[in-house]
């Protein structure tokens, strides 16, 4: 596999993590919060898989972290994308600045 | 420089990139696609080192399932391609100092770390011995969580029914802007004569 070590996968995986955690603070939106939420759940499976293939071959628990990640993160997807659309029914903004009724 | 090595970093720079354009484009739904290629692009790296069951699960999931939903979302909660505002530059100015301070902070612990590569002969990645570990009771089965997964699942099914469902109530129609600011207002009134 050529020069390709566990830094260079730890680089990558810490560079999206930090892309995702920039995207949460400059975000208003509540659907592009949650892109930047997938993107941070990415990386820190990209870590788990680069640990598992790097420093322990002979186990498969990264992989097993991975796949129960992947299935959390769906269903807070789909929880979250069903909470967005009854705030937008009541809202009519998706906005997190709208939502400012519990505020005062 | 190797060919592998040359497909390493192609397969990197279109997912820092991806990742890069989805939070900061303007346009919503141009913001899903890069997140989109992103996601593929981190399938691409786990087919790269020959984790091809996680893989394909990836691209099941995140791209067949997660990012549909999203784009789907999109349609539901914005008419128009309108722009999104700018973030306000104070915050942007922050955010951006925050995250590279954080991302030189991890990058100094990462390169500090000795990380010792094991010897020992790499398990056998086939779906059939994947699946037999995970439904294994032994001592490194993964059967609880399997079930408590499965568990979940279905709660939040059930949840987001329960949360995204229209219920039509015909005496009391579904209060408008005027109502609620009326609402409001009575709610206001007690705490005013307090």
């Amino acid at each position: 596999m050529g020069h390709i070590g566990l830094l260079h996968f730890l680089t990558i995986s810490c560079a999206l993590f930090f892309i995702g955690v920039y995207g949460f603070l400059t975000r208003r939106n509540l659907i592009t919060m949650l892109m930047s939420i997938e993107l941070i759940l990415n990386s820190v499976n990209l870590n788990f898989v680069a640990f598992n293939k790097f420093l322990f071959p002979h186990k498969l628990d990264g992989l097993f972290f991975t796949l129960f990640i992947i299935t959390i993160a769906a269903a807070e997807a789909a929880v979250a994308i069903a909470i967005i659309i009854n705030l937008y029914r009541n809202f009519r903004s998706i906005d997190v600045e709208d939502a400012d009724n519990l505020k005062y | 420089m190797e060919m592998s090595d040359i497909i390493f970093y192609i397969i990197a720079f279109v997912i820092i990139a991806g990742g890069v354009l989805a939070v900061t484009s303007r346009k919503i739904f141009r913001s899903a696609v890069f997140l989109l290629i992103s996601l593929l692009g981190i399938a691409s790296l786990y087919f790269f080192i020959d984790f091809e069951f996680i893989a394909a699960v990836q691209i099941v999931v995140y791209v067949g399932g997660i990012v549909v939903l999203l784009i789907f979302s999109i349609f539901l909660t914005h008419g128009s391609g309108a722009d999104m505002p700018r973030p306000a530059p104070l915050r942007m100015v922050f955010s951006l100092l925050s995250v590279a301070l954080g991302y030189a902070l991890a990058m100094l612990f990462i390169r500090e770390e000795v990380f010792v590569p094991s010897t020992l002969p790499a398990a056998s990645l086939e779906v059939s011995s994947i699946g037999a570990q995970m439904l294994s009771t032994t001592e490194h089965g993964f059967v609880l969580p399997f079930e408590l997964v499965s568990m979940l699942l279905l709660a939040s099914m059930i949840g987001c029914i329960v949360i995204a469902i229209k219920i039509k109530l015909p005496p009391h129609p579904i209060v408008n802007d005027a109502d609620e600011d009326a609402a409001d207002h009575s709610l206001n009134q007690p705490l005013q004569t307090n």
